[in-house]
């Protein structure tokens, strides 16, 4: 009898239904309104990571289909939408806001098909935020002139867009609701393993009527891309990802002074005092590191643990590390679900065996791995030494490094010891010294006894090698509009 | 049993937000099929079926007794309640009702709900209801000395009303929803657990602010930290306002996942309500039957 | 005639609060603008670039530690130094072929650019700043803080008023500045080191480079703790690999006018930091 099992935390399969999705077998490019076939002539498979089975079969844009797409973007920006009003421009954003709510869970669940995050992070996480994020946009589009007082503002013209595969659907948000609040048109180019949740926000943007060439939608893979930032055509780059393309990117913008923003890598440390809520922060590390199975550019991927409480707190990491739900992303329970690409396990797992290597000490979950997919075991090392690669080079995946440190000033000093600066946390109950610590970390986005919470309204960006430009709130709208007064960045 | 001495209980600090955020991912679980009904087995093995009202007869806690012991009269295979819970005037006639049975008795005592009469008072009280048959008592922390700051006092009563209980087992309420946040929760816990409380209690069930899973997490948090520092494992028990079943189940995850399985089982781990026995009766229905039931076919006991 | 020989100035290099000859042992000549000698410049190497990098980067978090009250109140010397020597400048200035009437409003609009960007020290928090309405129980601000290390290679028209327009807003926020300036700017940005000497600006927060810009700028662009590069005065035939070499470590770039004045000119040498915090029992 079922009962004599007992109840354990073995939970039973809790899926989430795929029926709610309709996949198509193949998908075009989205320019000019229209769905269409590539002109390349190519097309890729786009796979799940969790199963490793193709989902669809996806056009790959060549260089004369990213010169359509720009071109339909000129279009469409010189014909009417540079002279849309803003009341209308915000209309528009609204209606995707509403239809992005009301379809929440078939984005939801297609994204962590594609992708392989969680589907408790996908449905209540990453969606939220988006139709958030367009909302919270659509406000800003007739209100530009009290957004730029004393500023002569109007909008860059077409703007090319490059996101990853961490975060799909967030990140088109991220991208679109301001270039389009300030009345910027846009190509944008979604990551070649998670194209699906673009394609399928492309036929939302038809439902509501956005005009044709508004919104252009390229698929590919890197060359995709890079025939998209060289397009001359284009008058604003945004481009989040790793910080290797963003320095490439950035090299061709510089030559051509074009606008840029940049959202880069991150080494973001997550610096624990002996006098914080340590089950929180116990907590605020897991959101930290295994959040979205480690790849968030702002992921807390160093633990500074001060050296009083670091043998107590590490044993604590490890007891929680252990119930971590390992396994199918659409599993309602599952806490970290698949690794993106086998590309991607595969760079993870050198890392990691560097780590070994150098003379951390590893320590893994002892979670039962799915036969097919990408996976990879959540995983601590201790012992680690600044100049450990582990210490020093983004992994983007769930691999903490720990260290430790005696005083807040030793804590800073390593906290910033790195040419990323992204992120960063701090716990500590003590007030004044929140602060302290806030502001001496180098860093776009410091999260004070809380980690990895993002909003609309909240600036998101880094310092140093981590980027430029910020997106969210007041100040991701400027990035957005030029100065026709003249001084720009 | 020797009195434990007072001495101060160290003061971990508790962050609302976080704390909440967890408690409310923990309550995010799905729990189907399987886990479901090996849940809702769980959850009556470990319920204290509780009746604390004024108007309390020999009667009503005899039709209470026979719930316990046998909560579907048509499904044998479902277990009995933990205990039922009364108020000492009751415990004679239940304890009569209910022996051989496995159900045990628990009476709540020492001036409940408030907790504030005189000590000596209190501790005779207690030691009548375990006279009467009494195998728990359930006594209320003194949150006066509490708020007023005298934690030893707050901790010596605890003492001497462990002693007064003798072998019987002592849950110790704190009435979280009037203490003023989590750290005053974690410290009273923390208290408890130091003075010799078998279990600690979230509520009484008699003020409007009923128990909450992040009061239960961060009760569950203190529960560690005791046993890691003390070595000695002490049991939860959720009271107030739980009705349904699923609320039910998402305490079962917050001590297994925070406490670990060690926790699930009525040694260490209590439901107080009064009328959750029949959702979760009627959710098991759902799981036989496959059809949803109506109150109608669950006793109104 | 009188016996007195004039005692000409002997132009250097401002590095980290002294006034060094160029470790080369360079120099090169500066013309007036009827063509008349007017005296050597020094010509600064890529080790002085080297150099003064470090001193900038030395000085720059006990700049950016100053209270922006302390700092407001040392750009307002600088203005003060700079009017009380004012006929010195408008003599550099017509030498540099400026009618006196000009040479005169140029160094008057300067000391006033001075004192609005002085003015600009405690209030770009509250222009450029936010706190944000997040939907959760978080506090949660953006405030602005320096960059770091700024190189600024300045225009040489107009002197004054350019490297006025383009130093003020950079370090009036806390960071420090290198100033690269060409033939045609250097004696006023010499000179102006010497006001900067002398008013309270500490070591290190402006330091000034005369010679080759188009040579040096390559060596800013590429290095690694350089953390913006204002290109206002920087020669069109920059190579483009030089502009490229830019993205080595993300440097922030900096374009605009010789004479731009914005607190948006001040947001260009800024980052954005945003803080989370719960909001809590």
């Amino acid at each position: 009898m079922a009962d004599e099992q007992g109840f354990d935390l073995d939970y039973a399969p809790a899926p989430e239904s795929t029926g709610i999705v309709e996949l198509a077998d193949e998908y075009g490019l989205y320019i000019g309104g229209e769905f269409v076939e590539a002109r390349s002539g190519r097309t890729f498979d786009t796979i799940s990571p969790s199963t490793e089975e193709r989902l669809a079969t996806v056009s790959e844009a060549g260089a004369e289909d990213v010169d359509r797409a720009v071109a339909a973007a000129r279009t469409a920006f010189e014909d009417h939408w540079r002279d849309t009003p803003g009341t209308v421009r915000a209309r528009y954003l609204y209606r995707i806001a509403r239809q992005l709510q009301e379809r929440s869970r078939e984005f939801a669940v297609l994204e962590t098909m594609d992708g392989g995050k969680p589907i408790r992070e996908s449905r209540d996480v990453d969606l939220p935020l988006v139709a958030a994020h367009f909302f919270h946009h659509a406000g800003w589009a007739d209100k530009l002139e009290y957004a730029f007082p004393n500023r002569r503002v109007a909008p860059h013209g077409v703007a090319g867009q490059v996101i990853p595969w961490n975060f799909p659907m967030l990140m088109a948000a991220w991208k679109l609701a301001p270039a389009l609040a300030c009345g910027n048109t846009v190509v944008l180019k979604p990551a070649e393993t998670t194209p699906l949740t673009a394609l399928l926000l492309a036929e939302v943007l038809n439902d509501v009527g956005l005009p044709p060439g508004v919104v252009n939608v390229v698929t590919g893979a890197g060359e995709t891309g890079a025939a998209l930032v060289e397009h001359p055509g284009v008058d604003k780059l945004a481009f989040t990802g790793s910080t290797e393309v963003g320095k490439r990117i950035q090299r061709s913008a510089a030559v051509r002074r074009l606008p840029l923003t940049l959202e880069l890598g991150g080494k973001a440390a997550n610096v624990v005092f002996e006098d914080a809520a340590l089950d929180q922060a116990v907590e605020g590390v897991v959101q930290g590191i295994w959040f979205n199975q480690g790849h968030v550019c702002c992921a807390g991927s160093r633990l500074l643990v001060q050296e009083s409480i670091a043998g107590d707190f590490v044993e604590r990491l490890h007891a929680r590390m252990a119930r971590l739900r390992v396994g199918d992303p659409l599993d309602k329970n599952t806490d970290v679900g698949a690794i993106n690409s086998a590309e991607h396990l595969a760079r993870i797992t050198a890392l990691v065996e560097s780590g070994v290597e150098e003379g951390a000490v590893l320590h893994q979950s002892a979670c039962d791995l799915p036969d097919r997919g990408f996976w990879f075991a959540p995983t601590v090392f201790t012992e680690v030494q600044q100049s450990h690669r582990i210490a020093r080079e983004e992994v983007f995946g769930p691999v903490l490094a720990v260290q430790t440190f005696r005083t807040p000033e030793e804590a800073v000093e390593k906290a910033n010891n790195t040419p990323y600066g992204l992120s960063a946390g701090i716990w500590t109950e003590k007030g004044s010294k929140v602060h302290w610590m806030a502001e001496r970390l180098r860093a776009g986005v410091v999260w004070a006894n809380t980690f990895n919470r993002f909003d609309p309204a909240s600036p998101f960006g880094g310092y140093k090698e981590s980027g430029f430009g910020r997106e969210g709130g007041l100040t991701g709208l400027g990035a957005y509009v030029r100065d026709a007064g003249g001084v720009s960045r | 049993m020797t009195r434990t001495a007072y001495a101060p209980v160290p003061t971990t600090p508790v962050d609302e937000v976080a704390l909440e955020a967890r408690a409310a991912e923990l309550c995010s679980r799905s729990i189907k099929t399987t886990s479901k009904r090996a849940a809702l087995h769980l959850a009556i093995r470990c319920m204290d079926l509780t009746t604390l009202e004024g108007v309390d007869t020999p009667g009503k806690v005899s039709s209470l007794c026979r719930k316990a012991i046998r909560p579907d009269a048509t499904d044998p295979s479902v277990p009995s309640v933990a205990a039922v819970c009364v108020y000492p005037e009751m415990v004679a006639h239940a304890a009569a009702t209910v022996a051989g049975t496995g159900v045990a008795v628990a009476s709540v005592a020492g001036a409940f709900p408030s907790g504030l009469s005189d000590l000596d008072v209190r501790c005779d009280d207690i030691r009548s209801a375990v006279v009467d048959g009494a195998d728990e008592i359930d006594i209320v922390l003194n949150r006066s000395a509490f708020l007023a700051g005298d934690l030893a006092r707050v901790h010596d009563e605890v003492a001497a009303s462990k002693e007064a209980c003798g072998d019987a087992h002592l849950k110790v309420i704190l009435e979280a929803g009037e203490l003023g946040g989590y750290e005053p929760i974690r410290r009273a816990s923390m208290l408890a657990m130091a003075a010799g409380a078998d279990f600690i209690k979230t509520s009484t069930g008699k003020i409007p602010k009923a128990a909450t899973h992040a009061t239960a997490l961060c009760m569950a948090e203190a529960i560690r930290e005791f046993a890691q520092r003390e070595g000695r494992s002490v049991g939860f028990k959720a009271a107030g306002g739980i009705r349904s079943a699923k609320q039910a189940w998402h305490y079962l995850v917050l001590m297994g996942e925070t406490l670990g399985t060690g926790w699930l089982t009525p040694d260490r781990f209590r439901l107080g309500a009064s009328s959750l026995l029949n959702d979760v009766l009627l959710q098991l229905a759902k799981l036989d039957h496959g059809r949803y039931g109506g109150p109608d076919y669950v006793t109104v006991d | 005639m009188s016996g007195h020989l004039p005692v000409d100035k002997t132009f250097k290099l401002f590095i980290g609060g002294a006034f060094p000859r160029s470790e080369s042992g360079h120099t090169f000549q500066v013309h007036g603008a009827d063509g008349q000698f007017l005296a050597n410049a020094a010509k600064a190497s890529r080790k002085d670039l080297r150099e003064t990098v470090r001193a900038a980067r030395s000085a720059q978090s006990g700049w950016a530690g100053r209270t922006a009250y302390n700092r407001g109140q040392v750009l307002y010397r600088v203005a003060e130094m700079l009017d009380a020597r004012a006929d010195e400048f408008v003599d550099l200035l017509r030498n540099a072929g400026r009618t006196p009437r000009a040479a005169r409003r140029e160094v008057e609009q300067s000391v006033d650019r001075w004192v609005w960007y002085a003015g600009w020290a405690d209030k770009v928090h509250q222009v450029l700043g936010t706190v944000n309405p997040v939907a959760g129980p978080y506090f949660n601000f953006t405030v602005p803080e320096p960059t770091g290390v700024v190189v600024q290679a300045v225009p040489d028209d107009p002197p004054l008023l350019g490297l006025t327009s383009r130093v003020a807003p950079a370090i009036v926020t806390g960071n420090t500045s290198i100033v690269l300036s060409g033939a045609g700017s250097a004696l006023v940005a010499m000179s102006l080191a010497e006001v900067l000497a002398t008013s309270d600006v500490p070591g290190g927060v402006v330091n000034v480079l005369t010679g080759d810009v188009a040579a040096l700028l390559p060596w800013a662009l590429g290095h690694l703790d350089v953390n913006a590069v204002d290109l206002a005065g920087a020669p069109d035939d920059l190579p483009d690999e030089a502009l490229a070499d830019a993205a080595e470590n993300v440097k922030r770039l900096v374009h605009g006018n010789p004479d731009d004045a914005s607190p948006m000119l001040v947001a260009a040498f800024l980052e954005l930091k945003t803080v989370w915090h719960p909001i809590g029992r």
